[in-house]
C-alpha cells in the first residue's frame, strides 16, 4: 500500500524528452529479483551511470547534479512510461523518492502503476512545462486542488479521474476496496455463467 | 448490425459488475496469464497478504521471457540471476493452483502466441497479462490488454479492475495491400503518421477491407503494436476467420457450448451507425514496407525513405545517422526473426520463401526464434528450419529471446541489427544495440543482403 500523498513541494529535476520508455526507466538486466524493493539503484541505470552495468556516476545526468539529487518531481515530454509494461519502472521511481512526475501525456499502463503506488501522474501542456523548468524553483503540487503552482504565483490546474485521485489521496489498498463490492462481483458472475457458460473452465467437466 | 453501440462498447458494457463512486467501473476479468519476468511479484505479493486466486481455472502462466533459446534448454537462463523468476514462479504457479505451461512444456511459447494457440483468448472476453503486448489478442474480438502486477494481483484476487471507461477510436483501413506489403508494414505506417502518442486514452478499434482480408496471425500482427500507439489496447470484430481459427483448440468451447459461443459471437461488432470519439483512415493501398530509423516506432519510414531532414539530434546520434541517409543499403551486423509481433508459422513461412536456396550475407550474425514450441514443431514438419539453417541463420527454442536484453545475450555492443520486433528502444536489444524494426521479409532480404533490402526485389 502507498504512502498517501496530497501536498508536494520540491524543485522538480527536467527530463522533458518524448518517449521516455520504461527500458529507460529500469532497464531489464537491472531486474534482477523478483521483489518490488531494492531496484531504486538501477533506475535510469543506462544514462545515470557512464557505461552499462557500472555505478561510477554520469555527471551530465539529470538526477545527478548536486540541486536534483534529492528531488521528488520530475518533468518529462510527450508519452512518458511508453514500452514495457513493468511495475518496476514505478517501483524504481517510487523506491528513488518520486512522488510526482509532470509530463504532456503517459502511456496508460504506466499511469495506471503510477497511480497504485503513490505517484501522481499530471499531464500538462508542453510551453508550461517547459515554463515549469525554465524558472527553475521548487513547484507546489496540491491533489486536492489539483493545481501545480510557482512561488511567484503561476499556477496550472491539471485533470485525474476520481478514482485515482481517490487512490493517491488516501493510499488506498484497491483489492480491499473492491472487495466491499464482493456482493456486486457474485450476482454479475451468476448471471454471466448461464449467459456465457464456456468462460467458466472451473465448471467444465 | 443496427444500433450506436460500438464493438468496444459492447465488450465493455458487458463486463461492468459494478459503478463505483467519481465515475470508475468494476469490469469483470475473464483471463489473465501470467509469465515469469513479471508474474512472481503479483503471485508473491498475493500470498504474502494471505490472499487466495479468486479462480484459478482462469489463470494461466508461462516461462517464455528470459528463458533461455538455445538448444537443450532447462531453467538455467543466460540472463544473471533469472533461474530464479522461473523457479519462482513454478512454485508460486504450483502454490496458486494456476495452470503453468512451463519450460519443457510442448505448448510452451511466448504467452500472445500461445493463449490464441490454445483457445484461452476467445471472442468477447477480457483478457490482461502483465505484459504490453496483451492487445495482440484483440485480433480475436476480445479486449485484451497490458497491466502492472499491482493489477494482476487485484484482477486475480477480486476477478476484476477498477478501471475508468478510456475512450473509442476506429481506425480503419480501405482498399487492399499492395504486394509485398504486411501487417507489420500496417501498423508502422500508423504510428509513424500519427506518433506513439496517437492513440492516448482510447481502445481503438481495426476496421475496413484490409483488416478483413488479414488472416488470423496477421490480424494479431497489427493489434500486437496498439500498445506502441500509446493505445488502451487494439482488436478487431471476430469473424468467420476467427471461428474456424478458434474451431477445436484445447480450451476453446465443445459441443453445445461452441454453438452457443458462436452465436454469442456473432453479435460482437459495432453497429453501423456507431460513434467513435475519434476516426483515422487510411488507404491502405498507398502503404509500402516500413523500416524504423530512431528509436521511437513512430521514427518509420518507408523502405525507400531516407532519416528525415528536422530529425531530432538524439536519435540521430544513438543510431549514427545523418539526415538525408537513406535506409536501403545501411549495412548491418545482425537480423532477428522473432517475438509476439513477427514469429508465428505464416511469419516463418514468408521469411524463408525468401532465404530458400539463398545464402546470407557475409560477417551478419542471423538467428529465428520460433513464437512457441508449437510453431516451431510444425515448422520443422514443413523444412522450414532447414530453409533457414542452410541459409546461415541459426534455428533456436521458443521465446521472447532478444527481442529485448536482459543482462544475458545480445547482437554485440553498438551493432546494428534489422529486427522483426516491436521496439528500437536505446539499448533495447542490448547495450547500444541500434535496432531497426520491420518485417520478417524485410529482415529476410536484408540479411541476404547484409544491409537493409527491399523485399520485394528479392526474388
Amino acid at each position: 500500500m502507498a504512502e498517501p500523498l496530497t501536498t508536494l513541494t520540491a524543485l522538480p529535476a527536467p527530463m522533458i524528452r518524448d518517449n521516455v520508455d520504461t527500458d529507460q526507466i529500469i532497464p531489464s538486466r537491472e531486474m534482477t529479483s523478483t521483489g518490488k524493493t531494492g531496484i531504486a539503484d538501477g533506475l535510469f541505470a543506462g544514462q545515470r551511470y557512464t557505461k552499462i552495468g557500472g555505478r561510477k556516476p554520469n555527471p551530465d545526468f539529470v538526477l545527478n547534479r548536486p540541486e536534483h539529487a534529492e528531488t521528488q518531481i520530475l518533468l518529462g515530454g510527450r508519452n512518458f512510461g511508453c514500452g514495457s509494461s513493468r511495475e518496476h519502472a514505478v517501483w524504481a521511481l517510487a523506491e528513488y523518492g518520486i512522488r510526482a512526475i509532470i509530463a504532456e501525456s503517459f502511456a496508460p499502463i504506466f499511469a495506471g502503476n503510477c497511480v497504485r503506488n503513490g505517484v501522481l501522474p499530471a499531464a500538462l501542456e508542453r510551453d508550461d512545462i517547459k515554463a515549469i523548468a525554465a524558472a527553475d524553483a521548487p513547484v507546489t503540487i496540491d491533489l486536492p486542488a489539483q493545481t501545480i503552482t510557482l512561488p511567484d504565483g503561476r499556477s496550472w490546474a491539471f485533470d485525474i479521474g476520481e478514482e485515482a485521485k481517490a487512490m493517491l489521496l488516501e493510499g488506498l489498498d484497491a483489492i480491499d476496496l473492491t472487495l466491499k463490492n464482493a456482493e456486486d462481483i457474485a450476482i454479475w458472475q451468476a448471471a454471466d455463467r448461464k449467459a456465457r457458460p464456456w468462460i467458466y473452465l472451473g465448471d467444465r467437466a | 448490425m443496427t444500433g450506436q453501440a460500438s464493438l468496444f462498447d459492447r465488450l465493455w458494457d458487458s463486463h461492468v459488475a459494478a459503478d463505483l463512486a467519481g465515475g470508475a467501473q468494476l469490469i469483470a476479468i475473464d483471463r489473465i496469464f501470467l509469465h515469469e519476468r513479471t508474474g512472481p511479484a503479483a503471485l508473491n505479493a498475493l500470498a504474502e497478504t494471505g490472499r487466495k486466486v479468486a479462480d484459478p481455472s482462469r489463470v494461466f502462466a508461462v516461462a517464455d521471457h528470459i528463458v533461455d533459446t538455445r538448444p537443450g534448454r532447462g531453467d538455467r537462463t543466460l540472463m544473471p540471476g533469472g533461474q530464479i523468476f522461473i523457479t519462482e514462479l513454478r512454485a508460486a504457479a504450483k502454490a496458486a493452483g494456476i495452470t503453468l505451461f512451463d519450460v519443457t512444456d510442448p505448448d510452451q511459447g511466448i504467452v500472445h502466441v500461445i493463449s490464441p494457440e490454445l483457445g484461452i483468448v476467445l471472442p468477447g472476453c477480457t483478457l490482461i497479462a502483465p505484459d504490453s503486448h496483451t492487445c495482440t489478442q484483440g485480433a480475436f474480438g476480445a479486449l485484451a490488454w497490458g497491466i502492472g502486477s499491482s493489477e494482476a494481483e487485484h484482477a486475480m484476487a477480486t476477478g476484476t479492475l477498477r478501471l475508468e471507461k478510456p475512450k473509442s477510436m476506429r481506425v480503419t483501413l480501405e482498399g487492399a495491400l499492395p504486394f509485398g506489403v504486411t501487417p507489420k508494414d500496417m501498423i508502422l505506417a500508423l504510428i509513424a503518421e500519427h506518433g506513439a502518442a496517437g492513440g492516448k486514452g482510447h481502445a481503438v478499434e481495426f476496421a475496413g477491407e484490409a483488416v478483413e482480408a488479414l488472416s488470423m496471425e496477421g490480424r494479431m500482427t497489427l493489434c500486437n503494436m496498439a500498445t506502441e500507439f500509446s493505445a488502451m489496447s487494439g482488436f478487431i470484430a471476430p469473424d468467420d476467420k476467427t471461428y474456424a481459427w478458434l474451431d477445436g483448440r484445447r480450451y476453446a468451447p465443445k459441443g453445445d457450448q461452441w454453438e452457443a459461443a458462436l452465436a454469442h459471437w456473432r453479435t460482437l461488432k459495432s453497429g453501423s451507425s456507431a460513434r467513435f470519439d475519434a476516426e483515422i483512415a487510411i488507404d491502405a493501398a498507398a502503404i509500402r514496407p516500413m523500416v524504423s530509423w530512431g528509436t521511437s516506432p513512430e521514427a518509420s519510414v518507408r523502405i525507400d525513405g531516407h532519416v528525415p531532414e528536422d530529425a531530432e539530434a538524439r536519435p540521430l546520434s544513438y543510431m549514427a545517422l545523418e539526415p538525408g541517409q537513406p535506409l536501403k543499403g545501411l549495412a548491418i551486423d545482425a537480423a532477428f526473426i522473432g517475438s509476439c509481433t513477427n514469429s508465428r508459422l505464416s511469419d516463418l513461412r514468408r521469411a524463408s520463401a525468401l532465404l530458400k536456396g539463398k545464402r546470407i550475407a557475409d560477417g551478419v550474425t542471423a538467428i529465428c526464434v520460433p513464437g512457441s514450441s508449437h510453431v516451431k514443431r510444425a515448422a520443422e514438419e514443413e523444412g522450414i528450419d532447414r530453409i533457414f539453417l542452410d541459409a546461415g541463420f541459426e534455428w533456436r527454442e521458443s521465446g521472447c529471446s532478444m527481442c529485448f536484453y536482459a543482462g544475458g545475450e545480445s547482437f554485440g555492443d553498438g551493432s546494428r541489427v534489422i529486427s522483426s520486433t516491436n521496439r528500437n528502444f536505446e539499448s533495447r536489444q542490448g547495450p547500444n544495440v541500434k535496432t531497426h524494426i520491420a518485417s520478417p521479409e524485410t529482415v529476410a532480404a536484408s540479411a541476404l543482403a547484409g544491409a537493409i533490402a527491399d523485399p520485394r526485389e528479392v526474388r
